[in-house]
């Protein structure tokens, strides 16, 4: 056991003296969740828009009024005709006009369905998705308010993706999406990186001719990286709270040990890289490679799995912070207990079993 | 360029870095076609004075020139004139033999008529016809040794810095680059060599001897021998470098 | 009693498109407490042994023995009982050297305390800069910390590959004085070097080229075994006079040693005429020639020419 400890506490020195590391280390999740969160956001604020209220009646004033109050528009002009509002989108005042027909209350009321024209600027395409997205559920929910007191349902449209975030934040996504990324990086990355170094300096040959056990040598070397890990996750997890407005819905226990079994994945793949990276930066540009990129594209978090084509979302079933990413999200946002992601968790249980099992089985006990 | 025939002149060169004086206070000359030894113990101060002559690091004090040129205005200028080989920095592993002759004629502005003439003539010195598209990695280390010495000189510099150049070669391959060393010399162009082999020492025309950044002796290996009244070189640096202060 | 046995060793790495054959059939044997030198350049093989012998490293075929035991069935065993010092090991450098010291003590399951006695001599030169970082010691030092790391848990045999690569002729005597005060406490020592004459300092040597022993033996056993006449030779113009030499048909090999010219010749008849001949071709100062003995590089170059 002491020269297991002995292991860990050099280990530690390593990472502590490396000031420049243990800086970023302990800095790139602050960052991170800092430009995800406002610098990076797909979410858009006081974007501004015109309106041509061709009905002016109570239904239009009413929803000019809402989309006016909201944090993401800002009304500066209200326009009469559709050549002014080509004028002002030429002169790049506004990134949306809304167009009222003639007679809108009176279709609305009287035929259960009325139009409204959405206009946006689309030489900035996913802006103009986003605004035309929140104005749409801006009117549905003016719609609904209005369902609520007749009996016959006017034309809905549901919008899945506001279910559980009605403000369109979009730091919901990217929490969960950060965690996922930071603790791949941490785990993984120095971990694998950690191991090569000691090959290359020669060290690895000395400790492998000890009467040390490869299996300790592993795990000796994953336990700091699994505290940075945790205090890591921590960092985050205070920060989307107390700065970014994401409380924790659901159990911060559970949470945590979800995010505890995510980083026994992450380090196992770090294992695994160590035992075929020959040199400190094969391990890191295969680490990027093979764990970053993937996580990045295929956890859900910047583009959603949906939409992709079919391979690629078979390709996301065996990316493992696909599963962290649903497991937080449903636990931290949606609120939900044990029971709803028993299966994802299962499934992470089963990945790191597996990659632990083939990491620690291919460690070398000799050299090549 | 070269006056009276003196490759490098240096007077009381010095470099400190702080309070630690590296280089202190040096002064020799090298002649023209002199194969001159460079040695003292690790930490002696070798390598930072190599770095000033090769126009690579500023003096803090003291004068020197080589080639003719200033250390301190001119160092562009030895750079052109001087050829450069150590034992860690060589060739281009993943470049051909022809390719690296290539690239290094190359960066030193020979035309492309001039580096087809050298190339031609290398490969022929080295007996390395018929190789010349062969991958420097598949090359055995001596001779790796040996073409990276006639690459450091394929500019016809006036002089050559060679740091530890033979350094766990096996014993036929390094006295063949020993002759390779001769007959550049022979051509006129200077040999500064720095060496752990104490053999070798014996090879050179004249030999100095750092310890603690200062030059302690400089003489031909005969005459430190006969003046320190030693059998071989091997003797001579051990007593001179046993009595070092200071290590790295 | 033999520390060492190796038995018809057989190593070749392959790539896709290659195969290099690092050892190439090696025997022979360490007796206890000797000091055992592996003797080659670069590229000999030497590294190679040390790994297979150090249980890290297969061998394709052959056997080897390590104090009794097999180095691929009983490797936990070895892995208990010997030292060992790799060619580009160079400790934690962001470690100071008490730190270092104290972490392969206790991963070799001891103390510093406990096998103090061993290292005492060595430390105590390095003792002064113990809160050094490993990465600040000058070449020497960093070599003098490295066989105490080694040495810390007494093994019984001690794996020394190119200890003194690299390092200075003053640092390279002393740590040679410090293995022959090893080897009186019954230490059995490997160790490899590319300098031929650091074999005059072992018990006995392998000298081994391209993976191939060319002999094994006593240095002055080695020497022995060399029986055509060598002579030393020298003047001024030594350059020439090597030109001149090669010429003759009597002579097998000229190389240069120092101040002198090594020259062998063919058969044992005639060689002082034979130079006689050679100075009178020729316009040489202080011409100067004398039978020698001769030494392993001598030895070492006719084997290589075999």
């Amino acid at each position: 056991m002491n020269q297991f400890l002995v292991f860990v506490k050099k280990e530690w020195l390593h990472i502590w003296r490396d000031r420049r590391t243990l800086f970023i280390l302990i800095w790139m999740p602050v960052v991170q969740i800092l430009l995800y969160g406002f610098a990076l956001t797909n979410e858009v604020k006081n974007s501004k828009i015109a309106i041509f209220d061709q009905s002016r009646d109570l239904s239009t004033q009413a929803v000019s009024e809402k989309l006016a109050a909201s944090r993401y528009f800002n009304l500066i002009k209200n326009v009469y005709s559709y050549k002014e509002i080509e004028a002002t989108f030429r002169q790049g005042k506004i990134r949306l006009a809304v167009v009222f027909p003639n007679n809108f209350r009176n279709d609305l009321l009287h035929t259960n369905h009325a139009q409204i024209q959405l206009i946006a600027d689309a030489s900035d395409p996913n802006t103009a998705n986003t605004l035309t997205n929140y104005a749409s559920s801006i009117i549905n929910d003016y719609q609904q308010s209005l369902t609520q007191n007749e009996e016959l349902p006017y034309t809905i449209k549901t919008q899945v993706r506001m279910l559980y975030n009605p403000e369109l934040k979009g730091a919901y996504n990217f929490v969960p999406g950060v965690m996922a990324l930071v603790l791949m990086l941490v785990c993984a990355m120095m971990t694998s990186i950690s191991i090569v170094r000691e090959k290359e300096i020669g060290t690895m040959e000395v400790i492998l001719v000890s009467p040390l056990k490869p299996f300790r040598i592993i795990i000796a070397k994953t336990i700091p990286y699994l505290i940075v890990s945790l205090l890591n996750i921590a960092t985050i997890l205070l920060l989307s709270v107390f700065v970014l407005d994401v409380p924790i819905v659901g159990s911060l226990l559970l949470l945590i040990g979800e995010s505890i079994l995510f980083t026994v994945t992450a380090l196992s793949l770090g294992i695994l890289i160590s035992n075929t990276a020959k040199t400190q930066q094969t391990a890191q540009f295969t680490s990027m490679m093979s764990l970053f990129l993937p996580t990045l594209l295929f956890s859900g978090f910047l583009f959603p799995v949906e939409n992709m084509p079919i391979p690629l979302q078979v390709i996301s079933n065996i990316v493992p912070a696909k599963w962290y990413y649903i497991i937080v999200k449903s636990v931290m946002i949606k609120g939900l207990g044990f029971s709803a992601i028993w299966k994802e968790t299962l499934i992470l249980v089963g990945m790191t079993a597996v990659l632990l099992g083939i990491s620690i089985k291919n460690f070398k006990i000799r050299l090549s | 360029m070269v006056q009276n025939n003196k490759v490098i002149t240096a007077k009381e060169l010095t470099k400190k870095f702080g309070a630690f004086t590296a280089v202190d206070k040096i002064s020799f000359e090298v002649e023209k076609g002199e194969i001159f030894g460079f040695l003292g113990a690790n930490g002696a101060g070798k390598t930072t004075a190599m770095r000033m002559l090769c126009g690579l690091s500023l003096p803090s004090s003291g004068e020197a020139t080589v080639a003719g040129y200033d250390v301190y205005k001119e160092n562009e200028l030895i750079k052109k004139n001087i050829g450069y080989m150590s034992q860690k920095f060589s060739l281009y592993e993943d470049l051909t033999i022809k390719e690296n002759i290539r690239f290094y004629a190359g960066i030193y502005g020979l035309s492309d008529e001039k580096i087809k003439e050298k190339t031609e003539l290398l490969v022929k010195e080295l007996h390395l016809e018929g190789e010349e598209k062969t991958l420097v990695r598949a090359l055995p280390l001596g001779w790796k040794q040996k073409l990276a010495f006639s690459i450091a000189i394929v500019h016809d510099p006036a002089i050559v810095f060679l740091d530890e150049p033979t350094g766990g070669v096996d014993p036929i391959t390094r006295r063949e680059f020993w002759t390779l060393i001769y007959e550049a010399a022979e051509r006129g162009i200077t040999i500064f060599v720095t060496t752990h082999y104490m053999d070798e020492a014996e090879y050179c025309n004249r030999v100095s001897i750092m310890v603690d950044g200062r030059i302690d002796a400089l003489d031909s290996p005969a005459n430190l021998m006969k003046t320190y009244s030693a059998g071989s070189m091997d003797e001579v640096f051990l007593q001179l470098a046993r009595k070092a202060s200071r290590s790295e | 009693m033999q520390s060492i046995v190796v038995e018809n060793i057989i190593k070749t790495y392959r790539t896709k498109k290659t195969a290099v054959d690092a050892l190439k059939g090696i025997s022979f044997s360490v007796d206890k407490g000797e000091i055992f030198g592996i003797i080659g350049p670069d590229g000999a093989g030497k590294t190679s042994l040390f790994r297979i012998l150090t249980t890290l490293l297969l061998a394709d075929s052959g056997k080897a023995f390590v104090d009794g035991f097999d180095v691929v069935k009983d490797y936990t065993a070895i892995r208990n009982r010997v030292g060992y010092m790799p060619g580009k090991f160079s400790l934690y450098q962001d470690l100071s050297v008490q730190e270092n010291l104290s972490f392969f003590a206790t991963i070799f399951n001891t103390t510093i305390e406990k096998n103090y006695d061993l290292i005492k001599d060595i430390y105590i030169q390095i003792e002064p800069f113990k809160d050094r970082r490993a990465g600040q010691l000058s070449g020497g030092m960093k070599q003098k910390l490295a066989l105490c790391c080694a040495l810390i848990h007494k093994p019984s045999v001690l794996f020394l590959d190119e200890p003194t690569t690299g390092v200075d002729a003053v640092s390279r005597k002393e740590f040679w004085e410090m293995l022959h005060r090893l080897k009186l406490q019954g230490i059995t020592i490997l160790v490899s070097t590319p300098y031929m004459d650091e074999a005059g300092l072992c018990d006995k040597v392998a000298l081994i080229q391209k993976g191939k022993i060319l002999s094994v033996n006593s240095p002055e056993g080695i020497a022995a075994d060399f029986t055509k006449p060598l002579w030393a030779v020298r003047a001024v113009e030594m350059f020439p006079l090597m030109k001149a030499i090669k010429q003759d048909p009597m002579v097998e090999s000229c190389y240069p040693f120092g101040q002198f010219h090594h020259v062998v010749f063919k058969s044992a008849e005639n060689a002082k005429e034979k130079l006689e001949q050679i100075q009178k071709n020729g316009k040489y100062t202080q011409f100067e020639a004398h039978a020698i003995k001769p030494n392993i590089e001598d030895c070492f170059m006719a084997l290589m020419q075999e």
